[in-house]
C-alpha cells in the first residue's frame, strides 16, 4: 500500500465539523489541545480588550478597539479583533490574543467546512452553538488564565434580523437584546451605548453609535486604544445586513472618528442624554 | 467456490478498466471551459441537490462524473484536506497541483490494489489564477493518470461527440454568455441532432476570478443561466439515461445479460469496450472457446470419476435431467460402484462453460 494516499479518516464518512475532524486526524492543531504547565500564563501574552456590538433594523454591527496589552505594556496599537466568520456572521474576541485569533481561524474553517461538505450553511443558533462548543474545549487553558471570551453577531436570514450572542469561558452561550459589549472596557462602553441607543438607528448611525462607546471606554479604561490621531489608527467596524457582511472601510470610520473627536472637543464626555 | 486462477496481470488491469470506464460513460457529461474571467463548468442534472460540481477551497472547485457515492467521498476528503492545509499553514498554501496529486495517488493505489474495487469516476480539478494563462484544469481518470487540459475538458457520457463539438468552437477569451452558450450547446449536441437542454435541468457553476471575495466559486441559478442564455427555441427533456435509473434496480435498466462478454454485468446501450467474440473472459479458466455459445442449464454430464474410466455412466441419457444440485440421488437405479465424487453444488455446471458471471472484476 502505498502512503501518498489519502488517509483512510479523510474518506470516512461522518463528521462534517472541521474541528471534530481535527481532533480525530491531527488533534496537535486545536487550540484547546494545547498543553500548558501549570500556573497562571495570563500575564505572559497579549490581551485583547473592548468589542462592542449593536443591532439596527435590518442587520448589526460590531466594532473593536485596536489595542493589545500585555501588563502595563501596550503590546500592539493596531491589532484587529473583528473578524468576519462567514458572508452573514462576525466574531470579535476579547481575551488572550494568540488563541483568540487561532480559535477564530478554527471557527471560520468550521463554518466554511460545514457549508462546502453539506451544500448549505448553518442556522445562526447553529453557527453560535459551533462556537459554544469551541470555547468549552478551551476552558482548561482559561483557568490558567488564556480565557477567550468571544463576541458573535450575524445577520439571520430566517427571523430578518441581526442577533448578538455572547459567551463566557465556560462555552455558555447568551443572546443579548439590541446591544452589548465585552472586554476590559466593556462596562463603560456598554453604560454608554445605554444612553446612546436607540432602535430605529440606521446603520450609519449605529456606526457613529459603538464608536462613541469605543471612546467613552477608552476614556476609562487604560487598556482600550481611543482614536489614534497622530497614527490614523481608528477602529475596525463591520456590518451585517441583508446583503452580507461588509467592513466599514477605513476612511468612513477615520470621517466618523473625527466628527466623535469634534464633538468632544466642546464637551468632553459625549453626547448628553434627556434626563426623562 | 471460484478456484484462484492464474490471470495475467495485463488481463487484470484490462478488466479493471474496463469496468471503470463502462460505468463512467453510463453517465451524462461534464463539460469545463475556460473563459476571459475565469473557469466554467456546465453538466446536465436534474437533481438540485446532489451535485456533480462543487467548491474546495477559495479558488479552487472540483467536478466528477461516474459514481455518486464514490466521488462524493473523494469530493468531502478533497474539502478536508484544503480546509487542514489552509489552516496549518495559510490559505494561499492550498493549491490544485496538491489536490490533483493528492486524488492521482488516491485513484491510482485503489486501481491497482487488488482488494478493492476500482473507483468509477473521472473528475476535474481546475483552480482559477489571477489571468488566464495561470488557469489549470486537471483532469484525473480512474486509474490515477492526471492529465493537464487546457482550453475546455469534457468527461462522461458521450465524450468524443461533445469534445469534438467544443474543438470546432471553442474560442479563447470568450465572455461568461457565450461560454456558458457553447457549453450548454455541446452538452445537447449527439451525432443524431441538437436538442435544447432546459434550463432547470443545468448544473453551471463558475470560478470567477473578478469576484471581490476569496471565494471565487459561484453557482449560477437557473433564473440566472436563462437570462444569460437567452432565446434558444423549445425546450426538450434530456431522454432517459442509465444515470436516470431507479437506485436498487439493474444497472441498464436491462435483464439481458450477454454471456460473451465478460465485462458486461448487464449489456446496457454502451457497446462493450473489447470484441464479445474475441475478448477473453476476465478470468482466465479452462475455457472453451469463446465463441461457443454456453450450453446453459443443459442436463450437466454426470461428473465422471477418473479412477473409473471404463465404468458405463448410466445416468446420463434418463430423460428427466437429474438435479445437479442434488448429488445424493443422481437417479433412481443407483448403479453400484464407488459413489460419484462428491461435486460442490455451487460449482459450474460444466467445466468447459465459459463463466457466464463477470460482475466481479476479481478473480
Amino acid at each position: 500500500m502505498s502512503d501518498s494516499r489519502l488517509p483512510a479518516s479523510f474518506m470516512a464518512p461522518g463528521t462534517s465539523s472541521f474541528a471534530d475532524f481535527l481532533g480525530d486526524h491531527q488533534p496537535d492543531l486545536l487550540p484547546s489541545r494545547r498543553a500548558v504547565p501549570t500556573g497562571n500564563a495570563g500575564d505572559l501574552a497579549p490581551h485583547g480588550t473592548t468589542i462592542v456590538a449593536a443591532t439596527f433594523p435590518g442587520g448589526v454591527v460590531m466594532a473593536g478597539d485596536r489595542r493589545a496589552t500585555m501588563g502595563n505594556v501596550i503590546a500592539q496599537r493596531d491589532i484587529e479583533k473583528v473578524f468576519p466568520a462567514d458572508e452573514f456572521s462576525v466574531v470579535a474576541i476579547a481575551g488572550t490574543a494568540g488563541l483568540a485569533v487561532e480559535m477564530v481561524r478554527l471557527f471560520q474553517t468550521e463554518l466554511e467546512h460545514y457549508e462546502k461538505i453539506e451544500g448549505t450553511t448553518l442556522s445562526m443558533d447553529g453557527k453560535s452553538n459551533r462556537l459554544a462548543a469551541l470555547i468549552r474545549a478551551n476552558l482548561g487553558l482559561a483557568m490558567q488564565g488564556l480565557a477567550v471570551v468571544p463576541l458573535f453577531a450575524g445577520f439571520d436570514l430566517e427571523t430578518e434580523k441581526g442577533r448578538i450572542f455572547s459567551y463566557d469561558v465556560t462555552g455558555g452561550r447568551y443572546e443579548e437584546t439590541a446591544f452589548h459589549s465585552v472586554g476590559s472596557g466593556s462596562l463603560f462602553a456598554r453604560g454608554s451605548l445605554k444612553k446612546l441607543y436607540r432602535d430605529d438607528l440606521t446603520a450609519e448611525e449605529s456606526v457613529m453609535a459603538v464608536v462613541q462607546a469605543l471612546y467613552d471606554a477608552a476614556d476609562d479604561d487604560s487598556a482600550t486604544g481611543g482614536p489614534d490621531l497622530t497614527r490614523r489608527i481608528f477602529p475596525v467596524v463591520h456590518v451585517i445586513t441583508a446583503d452580507g457582511g461588509r467592513r466599514v472601510p477605513d476612511a468612513d470610520v477615520a470621517e466618523i472618528a473625527d466628527r466623535v473627536i469634534t464633538g468632544r472637543m466642546q464637551r468632553p464626555d459625549g453626547p448628553a442624554a434627556e434626563l426623562v | 467456490m471460484s478456484m484462484p486462477f492464474y490471470v495475467s496481470p495485463e488481463q487484470l488491469m484490462k478488466d479493471r478498466a474496463d469496468f471503470a470506464r463502462k460505468g463512467i460513460a453510463r453517465g451524462r457529461s461534464v463539460v469545463a471551459v475556460q473563459y476571459a474571467d475565469g473557469i466554467l463548468f456546465a453538466s446536465e442534472n436534474p437533481s438540485q441537490a446532489l451535485h456533480k460540481v462543487s467548491e474546495i477551497y477559495d479558488r479552487i472547485a472540483f467536478a466528477a462524473v461516474g459514481r455518486y457515492n464514490e466521488f462524493e467521498n473523494l469530493r468531502i476528503a478533497g474539502v478536508r484536506l484544503a480546509d487542514m492545509r489552509g489552516y496549518a499553514y495559510d490559505r494561499r498554501d492550498v493549491t490544485g497541483r496538491g489536490l490533483a496529486n493528492a486524488y492521482a495517488q488516491t485513484l491510482g493505489t485503489i486501481f491497482s490494489s487488488g482488494g478493492e474495487k476500482p473507483y468509477e469516476v473521472e473528475i476535474f480539478v481546475a483552480e482559477v489564477g489571477d489571468a488566464p494563462s495561470e488557469d489549470q484544469i486537471y483532469r484525473l481518470t480512474y486509474d490515477g493518470q492526471v492529465a493537464d487540459e487546457h482550453g475546455f475538458a469534457v468527461m462522461g457520457g458521450a465524450t468524443e461527440t461533445v469534445a469534438s463539438y467544443l474543438r470546432e468552437r471553442y474560442a479563447e477569451g470568450a465572455d461568461l454568455q457565450s461560454a456558458l452558450r457553447l457549453a450548454v450547446e455541446a452538452l445537447g449536441h449527439t451525432d443524431a441532432g441538437d436538442r435544447v437542454i432546459p434550463a432547470g435541468d443545468l448544473e453551471v457553476a463558475v470560478l470567477d476570478r473578478t469576484r471581490s471575495q476569496p471565494r471565487k466559486f459561484v453557482r449560477l441559478r437557473a433564473t440566472r443561466l436563462v437570462e444569460l442564455l437567452g432565446e434558444r427555441g423549445p425546450e426538450v427533456e434530456a431522454p432517459s439515461s442509465p444515470e436516470d435509473r431507479q437506485p436498487g434496480s439493474s444497472p441498464a435498466g436491462s435483464a439481458t445479460d450477454d454471456p460473451r462478454d465478460p465485462t458486461d454485468q448487464v449489456s446496457g446501450s454502451v457497446p462493450p469496450l473489447e470484441h464479445p467474440t474475441t475478448g477473453e473472459p476476465p478470468v482466465a479458466p479452462p475455457v472453451a472457446p469463446p465463441t461457443a455459445p454456453p450450453p446453459a442449464r443443459q442436463p450437466p454430464p454426470q461428473p465422471i470419476d477418473p479412477a473409473q474410466p471404463g465404468e458405463p455412466t448410466p445416468p446420463a441419457p434418463q430423460p428427466p435431467p437429474p438435479q445437479p444440485t442434488d448429488p445424493a440421488q443422481p437417479g433412481e437405479p443407483t448403479p453400484p460402484g464407488p459413489p460419484p465424487p462428491l461435486p460442490d453444488p455451487s460449482e459450474p455446471p460444466a467445466p468447459g462453460t465459459p463463466p457466464t458471471d463477470s460482475g466481479d472484476p476479481l478473480p
